[in-house]
């Protein structure tokens, strides 16, 4: 039995949080302290690359659209890409700050992929607003990495990134399959 | 060379810096617990979210993700399984470098 598509993306938002507070607690210690337990420092690349293998499941069942189909293979290939040069960086395979340009990339490619894959306009309904917040959340987040790649000792940069996380969360929480934008408060949707 | 300036400037810094890292230590700390308010002020605000207060039509995917319970599940997650090393490793620190 297939789940619905909002109890996916409340799983989705569980992970987003706690990589969000994953993200939180590193800029607040110092990723020096973060990394002193190896089990730490690949948490975060290691839960991304899970995820993506649970994107490509979602993947496998996304049959009932084809950009549906397409957008979740997308998001998967990125977070997969993504995770496994956090890896590396981790293990310290690679160490130039230019490699943030990665998760830049995979942000502004996830970002992308929301805003194309949504047929609706904004206030269609929740689903539909939601996929276009989330979109264009992504798409500015990507500055974040973008920043770090440039400037890696702002500490603007990874506070801005971990918090896209918590924002992303907050967004999938609030993700239904049927619902008017703003709960009783009516504004689009059936 | 020895003089009320140049001494005092350093033990400033250090105390500057314990500060620092004790309100690093109290902020990891509050994440898990402030996370896990979260979940529950979404529970009581909006407690239809929850499918055992709230039964109506619920199936085995809704038991298995209730919103605010994985909200307050990723809080106890995180205050249990990562804050209390990170302050442990915050500690350390604290002990393998006195003077910062």
């Amino acid at each position: 039995m297939i789940p619905r598509a909002e109890s996916a993306h409340w799983l989705a938002a569980a992970i987003a949080l706690f990589l969000g507070l994953l993200l939180i607690a590193e800029v607040i210690v110092g990723t020096e302290v973060f990394r002193r337990r190896a089990w730490r420092a690949y948490l975060f690349p290691a839960v991304v690359v899970v995820s993506s293998v649970g994107l490509w499941v979602i993947t496998i069942f996304s049959t009932f659209s084809m950009m549906h189909l397409l957008a979740h293979a997308l998001w998967a290939q990125v977070a997969l890409i993504a995770g496994a040069v956090q890896l590396a960086v981790v293990r310290g395979k690679l160490s130039r700050p230019a490699w943030s340009l990665v998760p830049a990339c995979a942000l502004l490619v996830s970002g992308v992929a929301f805003l194309v894959h949504e047929q609706n306009d904004w206030l269609y309904s929740r689903s539909a607003f939601l996929h276009h917040a989330i979109g264009w959340v992504l798409v500015v987040a990507a500055l974040f990495p973008l920043g770090q790649a440039v400037r890696p000792r702002q500490v603007v940069w990874r506070t801005g990134f971990a918090l896209t996380f918590v924002l992303l969360a907050v967004l999938l929480f609030a993700d239904r399959d049927i619902a008017p934008i703003f709960g009783r408060y009516g504004l689009g949707g059936p | 060379m020895s003089s009320d300036i140049a001494t005092s400037i350093p033990r400033e810094d250090a105390r500057q810096d314990v500060a620092r890292r004790q309100w690093r230590v109290f902020a990891v700390q509050l994440l898990g617990p402030l996370t896990i308010v979260g979940g529950l002020v979404w529970a009581v605000a909006q407690p239809y979210r929850i499918v055992l207060l709230d039964r109506d039509g619920g199936g085995p995917y809704d038991y298995l993700f209730q919103p605010p319970l994985l909200v307050v599940a990723v809080g106890l997650v995180f205050a249990f399984v990562v804050a209390p090393g990170l302050v442990e490793d915050l500690e350390v620190e604290e002990s393998d470098d006195p003077a910062r």
